[in-house]
């Protein structure tokens, strides 16, 4: 299992892997924000928060298609399909390399995002960490889309639509969660631990919803 | 060990690609599946190794040195595909299949030094799998094979793109194969070129398949 982490690691670094191509969609999106909304900087501090979980959340679903595509390309699907260890955990290898080279590098460019929305520090700390919880649950449901979508040649787009009503509740928590971090009488814990609940809930049901889907897909 | 496969049946969307296949292969021997294009040699491999399920009929591998759910467990597969990702060195791709797959027990599969000198292209493993050739692609991923026992090996086409030489050496590690007391089961226009094999010949789409042995 460690096998398949370092590897999928490496092919993300590789030429075509695509780890960067998130954080820069992402960098993009937000800061072309401030150009659009225009000068007005009490109204990006507003708007940060919201604008950056957006991004964030776009910027994760991007590269989500080809996670099970390019296996399934080279024919290594079949032979990790036939393994004796469970698809479910190979699945969750597969997704927990996959975050970590393009979701948390989101994570890492959104505390300089959060300087060209004009936040604060408080704002910008409780969005970095509301991102850290919140962007592994979408690859997760986004595994599940991934999964449903494999044999499909055209499948990105299908992807982002299969998994955008689910991943919806994520981002409304993660958002309630910064804005209850920086205005007064709305308590941070409660949204918070929603989503860290839901992180969990989708880490759970995201690997065995896949699974499920690749066996069926496998042709 | 045996391996019994009984009544198999195998459908693709409507059309039924055959049915009532049995054979039992026992350790040490080669099952040849013959026939033309389109005739259900490839989809008789996936329904053996567990990638498409059977319409009917059961595939087990019985008196195994260790009890197996699925027979895809106990087998490589060698499809058309060559499972290798091309912006990796040969040796990453083979370290990562040899730590990923395990060894089946009875058996030890060896280093990938080894494996690569075996398949005869010794000293280009740094290389990315990318930029080796068809035929040298081809035989990298026999060299998966190698470095972790597996009892069954069910082989698509193995040999296509490989010139005589490598048809040979092929021919070769499934002879070792089998001496080790393995069980092969391919499908192939070529002669493999080995001694005492089995053949299954798949008419196709009439759905009956005739069994010479």
């Amino acid at each position: 299992m460690i096998a398949l982490l370092a590897r999928d690691l490496k092919l993300s670094m590789r030429a075509g892997g695509g780890a960067l191509i998130g954080v820069l969609f992402f960098m993009t999106v937000v800061a072309v924000i401030p150009f659009g909304v225009g000068p007005d900087l009490n109204l990006l501090a507003r708007i940060g928060p919201a604008i950056l979980w957006i991004g964030a959340l776009l910027a994760s679903l991007l590269g989500l298609d080809r996670l099970f595509q390019a296996e399934r390309e080279d024919g290594s699907l079949d032979l990790l399909l036939m393994q004796e260890t469970p698809l479910v955990l190979t699945v969750f290898v597969k997704c927990l390399a996959h975050w970590l080279a393009t979701g948390l590098p989101l994570v890492i460019a959104s505390p300089l995002l959060g300087l060209f929305m004009n936040m604060d520090e408080v704002a910008i700390g409780a969005t970095t960490l509301t991102l850290l919880v919140g962007t592994p649950a979408i690859t997760f449901i986004g595994a599940a889309g991934a999964g449903i979508a494999v044999a499909l040649p055209r499948g990105g787009l299908l992807v982002s639509i299969l998994v955008l009503p689910l991943a919806i509740p994520v981002l409304i928590f993660g958002v309630s969660a910064v804005y209850a971090a920086i205005q007064d009488p709305a308590p941070f814990l409660p949204p918070f631990l929603i989503l860290v609940a839901l992180n969990l809930f989708f880490a759970v049901i995201g690997p065995v919803a896949a699974a499920a889907a690749l066996r069926l897909s496998s042709d | 060990m045996r391996l019994v496969a009984e009544g198999l049946s195998a459908r693709r969307g409507e059309d039924l690609i055959f049915r009532d296949i049995s054979f039992e292969i026992a350790g040490g021997e080669a099952l040849l599946v013959k026939g033309a294009n389109g005739s259900g040699k490839s989809t008789l491999l996936r329904v053996l190794a567990g990638l498409l399920a059977a319409e009917a009929g059961t595939v087990r591998l019985l008196a195994a040195t260790q009890p197996v759910e699925r027979l895809g467990e106990a087998a490589h597969y060698l499809g058309h595909r060559n499972a290798m990702k091309r912006e990796l060195t040969v040796e990453e791709n083979l370290t990562f299949w040899k730590a990923f797959f395990g060894d089946f027990a009875g058996g030890a599969g060896v280093c990938v030094d080894e494996a690569v000198d075996t398949v005869g292209l010794g000293g280009i493993a740094h290389l990315p799998f990318g930029y080796l050739s068809a035929g040298q692609q081809r035989r990298m991923a026999m060299a998966k094979l190698l470095v972790a026992w597996r009892p069954v090996w069910i082989l698509d086409e193995p040999t296509a793109a490989l010139d005589v030489a490598a048809e040979r050496m092929f021919a070769g590690l499934v002879t070792a194969h089998l001496s080790r007391g393995g069980i092969a089961i391919a499908a192939t226009h070529q002669p493999l070129g080995l001694e005492g094999l089995r053949e299954l010949r798949m008419t196709g789409f009439t759905g009956a398949a005739e069994t010479v042995w």
